[in-house]
């Protein structure tokens, strides 16, 4: 057992025998950090791994709360309607947020979320019904067979359960193919080129969030039997998210640490700032925040990033099995077949035309170089190709059907696929994890079944095939590393394994050399040769000649924003405009 | 509603509004040059408010013993700073601006406010205790991270909030203050009375933003602040000191805080914890302008002021829902306006 393991069973163990040997006074305490766990567990993925902030969780928790109290007070339904009922309306008011909200990129989404965090505490507390100020009392404890779930140390179990099955769905969750997904967020655009919707993933996700937010108000509200609009304001949403960054926001765990941690700090605060400045006066808020600023400063990750750094985990969470049947593949076209046909494409930027009517095409089985000295429109052409950019006019058709009208998520869907510029890896991710982004389309499970670990048949064919496409690049002794530990040049042959996984029939890589030392140049040309060999056609954008030289079946040359040159390598070389294009003019 | 209630509300709004774009002209110079949410822009409104409360009172307001204590704390970073870098230089500066300054301004609060010194000098003397903590806080909770995520900037933030607004209640107390008016001038204009107070606050704001407007096109300072806010590791290139420029962004934004408090203190009652909601409504502003266009953002500002007025009117209970609201349709119009996709690389 590693320590990690031993420090988690001597928690479950201690937590499970709690009501034995805690007294009364502790049991309380306990429970609230239960039901804060339970929203910070949200935050975790929404904040910590979606990269989405959020500061509004507190209002899905009122949401929960009030709606289980209207129903079990007003209209007098059974408490265990209640969960039902607030879980629907939470999910109904997120999606709504969040439809709304999500778009918004970084900072604003942040802003946005304190915004209606507020709107929704003051509706608590002045819409008619729910009781104004004074909320609403008298809510009943959740009969169980006969009996009643109502003392603090029945609900002890029944929340500290919802959190152990909180833990192990989001564990499941991220341990999948959407959870794969959503930890590939924050490179949005990445993610779009595999195939991930990622706006669609990202209303998920905050919906998800906002559904333990949801069950926390409902046992809150018969915990407490009283809800008031106090517990669900900004203040407490703030709170919430500073749980998850002392916790730890990347770790699932950083959440019940986070929540224990500033539950016992405030208590504590609470009890001896009084004795150490003989008044009562508001001194915790200050010291809390002083901490939480020296935290900051001097603790970015949060505690369960230092204790993964000291306790390294000896197995990786998602492992390749030795065999496993083989995930779909496409129909290759035939050898010399063409497939993308570029016609004409026309770009520009303002005045400034990045990309003036070039034409080429790609035949299958060959490497096409694109190429052209610093500002040509290479780039530019890539973007076009691979929607990320929409064409002024012109066409691009891939295997009779054009694509320029096409997002990056649907051009993926037919068969091209990419590397970056700029090394897009999860570098926190494993090296396999990484790969396995690359076969999201290949795959079909949600949310739902990874969640509840359904998805494990689909799941081993797509490790064993992200595994099998890292081993055909070379990288089979790196599967467990982290992305980010490797050199740049390996990093680039796993966005190359990456894009394989996802059955290509045309691979774009863009300035993949960049870099990169000579013997890695080497090695990649190689890899390249080897792959065309096994039939894959490739383009390749560059503007390292060297590189390409050697490699390529043919050169397509741009300057300018206009094609220049087309053929052989050695004509190319020869051309008058190439060399004018790369030396300057003569005399 | 008739047509003198609504010149009524409309006179409301825009007095409200001039206060707001004042608060968001200083979140957006902050955030322009430091990426820092100012969310505790706020606190230095209460602070301003509240102090000149304290000083119409004839007392020596809390301002003056929480600079001074500050100061030595800061000094103290300073210190250890200086220790561990192995540098002496620099230290001088520091003493002045953290330790002889503030202990001049205690001096000078215990000695003024028992003796009831005319208006404007309390409103110096506010001004005074209360700009220096602008710089300190940004000595003390930014620039040992200034080079982070503008996520862990929006955290530090939001603590340093809660720092402020906790010290607002151990050393101004839980009781809210509401000043006199500075004048009780009534001016007729065609069909509407103005107030004095009213037509007080417009000027002083105009002037503000005029003086702000100058300070950016005229002085080399206000140059160095908006090369920083354009390009920080440009202007590093060229000189241009990022802490010097983060310190005078966080002066500035203290100094149009405490000027707003100031302000503002005739019309509502100001509570130690009122700084919260102020500031969410100079955001609003702030972010109408897009985030970096400074007349938009007090436009917006203004709009906001409008808004509430209106609101307050129709739907008392729900006026803060109803300006907070307005956020999110802007907030939508914004990010579809600004069609980059913002890539996130901080882990």
């Amino acid at each position: 057992m590693t320590p990690a393991r031993i420090a988690i069973a001597i928690f479950v163990v201690l937590l499970a025998a709690g009501p034995f040997y805690l007294p009364e006074f502790y049991i309380t305490p306990v429970n609230y950090v239960g039901l804060y766990s339970l929203v910070a567990l949200g935050l975790v993925l929404l904040t910590g791994i979606a990269g989405l902030t959020s500061f509004g969780q507190a209002a899905f928790v009122g949401v929960g709360a009030y709606a289980t109290a209207v129903a079990s007070v007003q209209f007098d339904l059974s408490p265990w309607l209640g969960l039902p009922i607030g879980l629907a309306l939470t999910a109904f008011v997120a999606l709504v947020l969040g439809w709304l909200t999500l778009r918004l990129s970084g900072h604003y989404l942040a802003l946005g979320t304190i915004a209606w965090g507020i709107s929704l505490s003051y509706v608590f507390g002045n819409v008619q019904g729910l009781g104004g100020f004074n909320g609403i009392s008298n809510i009943p404890p959740l009969p169980l067979f006969g009996a009643k779930i109502q003392t603090a140390r029945e609900f002890y179990y029944l929340i500290w359960a919802c959190v152990g099955l909180a833990v192990v769905a989001l564990v499941n969750l991220l341990n999948s193919r959407p959870g794969r997904a959503i930890r590939a967020l924050r490179n949005a655009s990445m993610a779009e080129s595999f195939g991930v919707d990622t706006a669609r993933l990202k209303v998920v996700v905050f919906v998800y969030a906002a559904l333990l937010a949801g069950l926390a108000g409902w046992l809150h509200a018969h915990y407490l039997r009283f809800v008031n609009p106090g517990p669900f304001g900004v203040g407490a949403s703030i709170e919430y998210l500073f749980m998850v960054v002392v916790g730890g926001a990347a770790h699932v765990w950083g959440a019940i640490v986070g929540a224990g941690l500033i539950t016992a700090l405030k208590d504590w605060l609470q009890d001896i700032l009084p004795k150490l400045f003989g008044t009562s006066g508001q001194f915790e808020v200050i010291v809390f925040g002083v901490l939480i600023i020296l935290l900051l400063q001097h603790a970015g990750g949060g505690i369960m990033a230092r204790l993964a750094r000291l306790f390294p985990p000896k197995r990786a969470a998602a492992i390749a099995p030795a065999a496993a049947p083989d995930l779909p593949r496409r129909a290759a076209p035939a050898r010399g077949e063409t497939i993308l046909e570029v016609e004409r494409a026309y770009k520009a930027f303002g005045g400034l035309v990045a990309v003036n009517a070039v034409s080429f095409t790609v035949r299958a089985g060959e490497i096409l170089g694109l190429i052209g000295p610093n500002g040509a429109g290479k780039s530019t052409m890539f973007n076009l190709i691979t929607g990320v950019l929409p064409l002024d006019s012109g066409e691009v058709c891939f295997r009779g059907e054009r694509i320029d009208r096409q997002r990056a998520r649907h051009i993926v869907r037919r068969g091209i696929a990419r590397t970056f510029q700029h090394v897009q890896l999860r570098p926190a991710m494993t090296v396999l994890e990484n790969a396995a982004i690359g076969a999201t389309l290949r795959g079909s499970g949600g949310v739902v079944p990874a969640t509840l670990r359904l998805d494990r048949p689909e799941e081993r064919k797509i490790l064993f095939e992200a595994a099998r496409q890292l081993q055909r690049v070379g990288l089979g002794a790196h599967l467990y590393d982290q992305a980010g530990s490797l050199a740049l040049g390996q990093q680039r042959v796993v966005e190359i394994a990456r894009a394989l996984a996802a059955d290509p029939v045309l691979l774009l890589l863009d300035e993949p050399a960049a870099g990169l030392r000579y013997q890695e140049k080497q090695a990649l040309a190689e890899l390249l040769r080897g792959l065309r060999a096994e039939g894959m056609s490739i383009l390749l954008v560059e503007h390292d000649m060297d590189f390409v030289m050697g490699l390529v079946d043919r050169l397509v040359v741009m300057d300018f924003g206009e094609r220049i040159a087309e053929g052989a390598p050695e004509a190319v070389q020869a051309d008058a405009r190439v060399i004018e294009a790369y030396l300057g003019a003569p005399g | 509603m008739n047509f003198d209630i609504a010149l009524l509300l409309v006179q409301d709004g825009l007095t409200n509004g001039a206060i707001y774009a004042l608060l968001a002209l200083a979140i957006l110079l902050v955030f322009a040059v430091t990426r820092v949410l100012y969310v505790p822009q706020g606190e230095f409104v209460t602070f301003g408010a509240l102090t000149l409360a304290t000083l119409q009172q004839a007392k020596v307001p809390g301002t003056a013993y929480l600079v001074a204590g500050i100061g030595v704390v800061t000094m103290l970073v300073e210190i250890a700073t200086a220790l561990r870098e192995r540098r002496r230089q620099g230290l001088g500066t520091s003493a002045l601006l953290y330790l002889v300054i503030p202990t001049v301004l205690l001096g000078l609060a215990a000695w003024l406010a028992p003796r009831q010194p005319p208006l404007l000098v309390q409103v110096l003397l506010t001004l005074a205790l209360v700009v220096p903590l602008g710089p300190m806080t940004y000595r003390l909770a930014v620039q040992p991270i200034a080079n982070a995520s503008v996520l862990v900037l929006l955290f530090v933030a939001v603590a340093i909030h809660y720092v402020l607004m906790g010290l607002g209640l151990v050393f101004f107390g839980a009781e809210g203050w509401r000043t006199p008016s500075f004048t009780s001038l009534r001016v007729e204009l065609g069909p509407m009375t103005a107030s004095g107070q009213s037509i007080l606050v417009l000027a002083a704001s105009a002037i503000s933003i005029v003086l702000l407007w100058q300070f950016f096109g005229r002085t080399l300072w206000g140059k160095a602040l908006r090369a920083t806010a354009m390009n920080r590791t440009g202007a590093r290139l060229v000189g241009i000191p990022t802490e010097a420029s983060g310190r005078l962004a966080f002066t500035l934004a203290a100094l149009f805080g405490a000027f707003s408090g100031v302000l503002i203190a005739p019309f509502t009652t100001i509570y130690y914890d009122s700084g919260f909601l102020i500031s969410l409504k100079g955001f609003v502003g702030t972010v109408i302008g897009g985030m970096v266009s400074y007349p938009l953002a007090a436009l917006g500002a203004v709009i906001v002021g409008l808004l509430e007025a209106f609101a307050s009117f129709y739907a008392s209970e729900l006026k803060e829902v109803i300006v907070f609201s307005l956020l999110i349709p802007v907030l939508l119009w914004r990010s579809l306006a600004s069609r980059h996709v913002e890539e996130e690389h901080d882990e």
